[in-house]
């Protein structure tokens, strides 16, 4: 029997701070983050699409409204947000089914993931404006 | 011991595969409106309202809101449970957020059937 003393303490803390995050693991709390965001920053959009949607003069409120800089800068992070947790969703459902899970496969797609999601921000971006 | 809290998961497949299932939904609504919006004509007060106001894309969106609002559920559930520890106001909040999705998806209604 093991001695009690030697044992390793569980459970054991991790250090947030301190650890260095494997790139999956980056694209996961990215993942949870953004959901987050989305969720807190729904008021927002449906106000947006309340008012656009009113009249014609509440259409034109909004244009206006989304052209000041903070504004477009907040939206943009919205939809890099909305564009990262879409592919990271993705790459999900596919590790769900069992397809690239292995190590090298999961780091490359976690990277393809980062770099899909802010060409889309891009993208979207310019077509926007 | 088995420990169930009332704010506990329930331990179920049930959720975790109402997240997936939504997620595709969501995802697939995603690419027909970039699609419809991208090909289409410019975007002025005409176009968009004309879009929202043709049925197809009315019981599409509320779909999109449905399936958002049991998929945010799920999501935001996880982070309260991974984080929040204290029962009385894990509770809280999981009620806080229950809250905020309804009032949500009525808004979403609203805003479609005006």
């Amino acid at each position: 029997m093991s001695n009690v003393a030697t044992k390793k303490k569980r459970p054991v803390y991790l250090n947030l701070v301190q650890i260095r995050l494997p790139l999956p693991g980056f694209v996961s709390i990215l993942h949870r983050a953004s959901g987050a965001l989305l969720f807190v920053s729904a008021v927002w959009l449906l106000f947006m699409l309340d008012r656009s949607l009113s009249s014609e003069a509440g259409f034109e409120s909004v244009r206006h409204y989304v052209g000041f800089p903070v504004v477009k800068l907040a939206l943009l992070g919205l939809i890099w947000a909305y564009c990262h947790h879409f592919c990271a969703g993705i790459r999900y459902l596919f590790l769900d089914l069992d397809k690239g899970v292995d190590l090298p496969t999961a780091r490359m797609s976690a990277w393809a993931v980062l770099a899909a999601s802010l060409a889309l921000t891009a993208f979207l971006g310019a077509k926007l404006w | 011991m088995v420990n169930r809290a009332v704010t506990g998961a329930h331990y179920g497949l049930r959720d975790w595969l109402a997240q997936r299932i939504t997620a595709v939904i969501m995802a697939v609504y995603t690419v027909i409106l970039l699609v419809v919006l991208l090909v289409g004509q410019p975007i002025n007060y005409g176009v968009w309202q004309d879009l929202f106001k043709q049925g197809w894309m009315r019981v599409a969106t509320l779909l999109f809101a449905a399936s958002l609002a049991w998929h945010a559920w799920v999501g935001v559930r996880d982070i309260i449970m991974d984080y929040i520890k204290p029962t009385g106001l894990r509770l809280s909040l999981e009620a806080l957020v229950l809250l905020t999705i309804a009032g949500y998806l009525a808004w979403a209604i609203q805003i479609l059937w005006r």
